[in-house]
């Protein structure tokens, strides 16, 4: 590692703060920093995948039964525009490497725009339960053979879902943030940290969805019958 | 060590995988695969999980040990907390306790 390559030209040493030797060693530290942070998240919501685990192997019936009447469509449609969401951020940081601060600009506001469009599925979603009286509590009906144990089942949906929802909206707000640095060129080639990291931030809640999808959506072989 | 910047070919290449993983999970919950079907299911997130931590969250083109060593730790931690909790549950009822 020479001192030639990594020391910045002087235009851009604004953004380095003072502990830090220079800007290489301030993006590694805070790619690092992000990485410890997603790593806790890990275990966030791995408490409530554990709780999952453990209520479908004691009452595998009841969660299949109460997956049937998950919208499959709206779980697929919202799988795709997740994924779709996280190509335009991956295309965000690449461009933001690039300094190219107009591309991120509109290419933030594309993964904006995906992450409400999948909000609003979710509220469609939300609304259909209540509707259909799913929302665990004193209201909660179910035509199914076990009622009890698919309001478990419903109790973590509501919570996973939820929570992640709750990552999704945290999501957009820091991704408006990012915008707002762009928009003001605050974003440079040397430095661009912030559009990496929250780029990290909306992959990682991407990864929860992917898995959450098949262990609400798709537990049994339904739609067989119709 | 500077950072890699990837090809943006890269990143479609990447989303089109993801794309068709989908559409092999969800076809898969049409067939009936018994108990294999929550297998499939998660082996198939995984997959996707994968190429999104590899690809799309950098860690492929991190040459930066540590990381490596952060995003394993978060994942391992997961696994002991899975696998000790479902050798307890799913053991419970192997034997039978008198007077229970």
């Amino acid at each position: 590692m020479s001192t030639v390559e990594t020391r910045p030209n002087a235009v851009s040493t604004h953004s380095l703060h003072e502990h830090f030797g220079d800007l290489e060693q301030q993006r590694e530290a805070a790619t690092l920093g992000m990485w410890v942070f997603l790593a806790t998240e890990i275990m966030f919501f791995g408490g409530m995948f554990t709780a999952y685990l453990v209520y479908r192997m004691a009452y595998p019936v009841a969660f299949d039964a109460a997956s049937q009447d998950m919208n499959f469509w709206a779980g697929t449609i919202n799988t795709i525009v997740l994924i779709g969401s996280s190509l335009t951020m991956a295309l965000a940081v690449h461009a933001s490497q690039e300094g190219k601060n107009k591309h991120v600009v509109w290419l933030l506001i594309a993964t904006m725009a995906l992450g409400a469009v999948f909000l609003g599925i979710k509220a469609f979603e939300y609304h259909e339960h209540w509707v259909h009286h799913l929302v665990p509590g004193p209201y909660f009906q179910f035509e199914g053979p076990d009622p009890r144990h698919a309001e478990i089942f419903f109790s973590l949906y509501f919570a996973m879902t939820g929570f992640h929802a709750l990552h999704m909206v945290i999501g957009l707000g820091l991704v408006s943030w990012i915008v707002y640095l762009a928009a003001r060129n605050k974003i440079t080639r040397e430095y661009h940290s912030p559009v990496e990291n929250v780029g990290l931030y909306w992959h990682f809640v991407d990864m929860v969805w992917i898995y959450l999808y098949p262990l609400l959506y798709l537990v049994a072989h339904k739609h067989v019958s119709g | 060590m500077a950072e890699t910047i990837v090809s943006r070919r890269i990143y479609f290449i990447i989303f089109f995988a993801l794309m068709v993983f989908t559409v092999i999970t969800a076809a898969v919950s049409y067939i009936d695969l018994g108990a294999w079907s929550g297998v499939v299911a998660v082996g198939i997130a995984s997959t996707k999980a994968l190429l999104v931590a590899l690809f799309f969250m950098h860690l492929r083109y991190d040459h930066q040990k540590i990381v490596w060593i952060v995003a394993i730790s978060g994942f391992f931690w997961l696994g002991i907390l899975f696998v000790l909790t479902a050798t307890d549950y799913a053991t419970r009822n192997f034997l039978t306790v008198p007077g229970r």
